[in-house]
């Protein structure tokens, strides 16, 4: 009996609480993180190397995959390298804008930092574009669509600013 | 039971393998697969076995172009990085020269010395990770992913190649990663070689083509037609320390 009348009494307070506007009846849960634009399209039709659904599922794995593939094998394909995906998401340096993967404008830490997943690859790895007039050897473009839509300015069609933005939006 | 390793027998079962790409067509036609370079998604094979031949009669003692070279190109030594917090005999070090002398001659003169990309690389035995390791075309590295810093295959390198990073590092190379932790050494510019084969020419080569010495030849060991392979049947090229039996792939003529 006793303890029928104190989950009674409680179930008043939440209602009294509700009724209140203490306790929120929706929540839209925490905001989203804000991805950067990519720099750089894969093709016409397509944003990123593999769809913008299985990329932000399964790119840990392509890059894994790649990663043996060419450290052990020299295999040295532009899809699925590290390199790649840094040249086309992070902002080169000399646009001004230096972005660390330490940051949360960093393409790959927008998400990680969200997620609260570590990332180690940028213990080594260089975070962000070569610059284009250092003496290494000129970085290969993915392909001839790439060089044709660099920078996203150049995005003419209608098409292509809808795919770019379901690259760049994460809802 | 030896547990030697017998070079004779493998390079038996290499020439019993490698008179495969030799067919008959016709009588007296032999077509003989011609080496093409490999194209960037393709895996290296043993097909190739890169090496160079370095001419220490055209290596100035006072040049150190080489090593500049090698610096520009991996991103090594450079004067406003962490790395210049370490020691300096503890600074990175793919890449040195060397002066040597005859104490009974008074003859003096100056080498590169780098990894010298053995065939049965000492550094590769005693990794406990697999992290040492040597490509199937003869390229020994380290794989980053896998290295604890131990710091052992540092110890069984009879030629001192190896260099260990003890700081944090910003703004590596695009093609060279590098990182605290982990040892590293010369990679016979294998990210050149994987696009350019042959016609590659290690950072190296390149900047001591550049000051006007040309004193290194780069090419393929496997193909008797390369510049390197005409250039060491010709002169003959010196193994440093040969008595160890590691079969080097870089070689030098003149010491």
């Amino acid at each position: 009996m006793t303890q029928m009348l104190r989950s009674l009494s409680s179930l008043l307070l939440l209602a009294g609480l509700a009724l209140a506007g203490l306790v929120p009846v929706s929540y839209a849960g925490p905001p989203l993180p804000e991805i950067p634009e990519a720099n750089a399209r894969f093709s016409d039709t397509q944003g990123c190397v593999e769809p913008t659904e299985v990329m932000r599922k399964n790119h840990m794995e392509f890059i894994l995959h790649k990663r043996d593939l060419t450290m052990r094998e020299g295999v040295r394909s532009k899809q699925h390298s590290l390199q790649q995906c840094i040249e086309c998401h992070v902002p080169p340096q000399e646009s001004g804008q230096v972005v660390r993967h330490s940051d949360e404008q960093h393409f790959c830490n927008s998400c990680h930092s969200y997620a609260a997943v570590s990332i180690d690859c940028f213990s080594c790895h260089r975070d962000t574009p070569m610059p284009k007039d250092a003496s290494a050897p000129a970085f290969h473009p993915l392909g001839k669509a790439i060089d044709a839509h660099h920078g996203i300015s150049s995005v003419n069609s209608e098409v292509d600013s809808e795919a770019l933005e379901t690259l760049v939006e994460m809802n | 039971m030896s547990d030697q390793v017998n070079t004779s027998r493998r390079k038996f079962i290499g020439g019993a393998a490698g008179s495969v790409a030799v067919t008959t067509v016709a009588p007296g036609i032999l077509l003989q697969s011609v080496a093409h370079a490999r194209t960037p998604d393709q895996p290296a094979t043993s097909e190739n076995r890169w090496g160079m031949l370095i001419d220490t009669n055209k290596c100035s003692s006072g040049c150190d172009a080489c090593v500049k070279g090698c610096q520009d190109e991996h991103g090594w030594g450079g004067e406003d990085t962490n790395e210049k917090l370490s020691r300096e005999d503890q600074q990175a070090q793919w890449i040195r020269k060397v002066n040597i002398r005859d104490t009974k001659t008074g003859y003096a003169h100056s080498l590169p010395l780098m990894c010298q990309h053995c065939e049965n690389p000492p550094c590769v035995d005693v990794c406990p990770t697999k992290a040492s390791m040597k490509r199937a075309d003869g390229i020994v590295l380290v794989d980053r992913h896998a290295c604890i810093g131990c710091r052992y295959c540092m110890m069984a390198c009879p030629y001192k190649a190896r260099s260990f990073v003890h700081e944090s590092l910003l703004d590596q190379s695009a093609v060279q990663p590098r990182g605290k932790g982990c040892v590293e050494s010369c990679t016979l510019c294998a990210h050149r070689v994987d696009l350019q084969g042959a016609d590659a020419v290690p950072a190296c080569a390149e900047a001591c083509a550049a000051e006007g010495h040309d004193a290194f030849i780069f090419g393929d060991l496997n193909d008797p037609n390369s510049k390197l392979s005409q250039a060491l049947a010709k002169h003959g090229g010196t193994e440093i320390r040969a008595d160890l039996g590691l079969n080097l792939g870089v070689r030098y003529q003149g010491i």
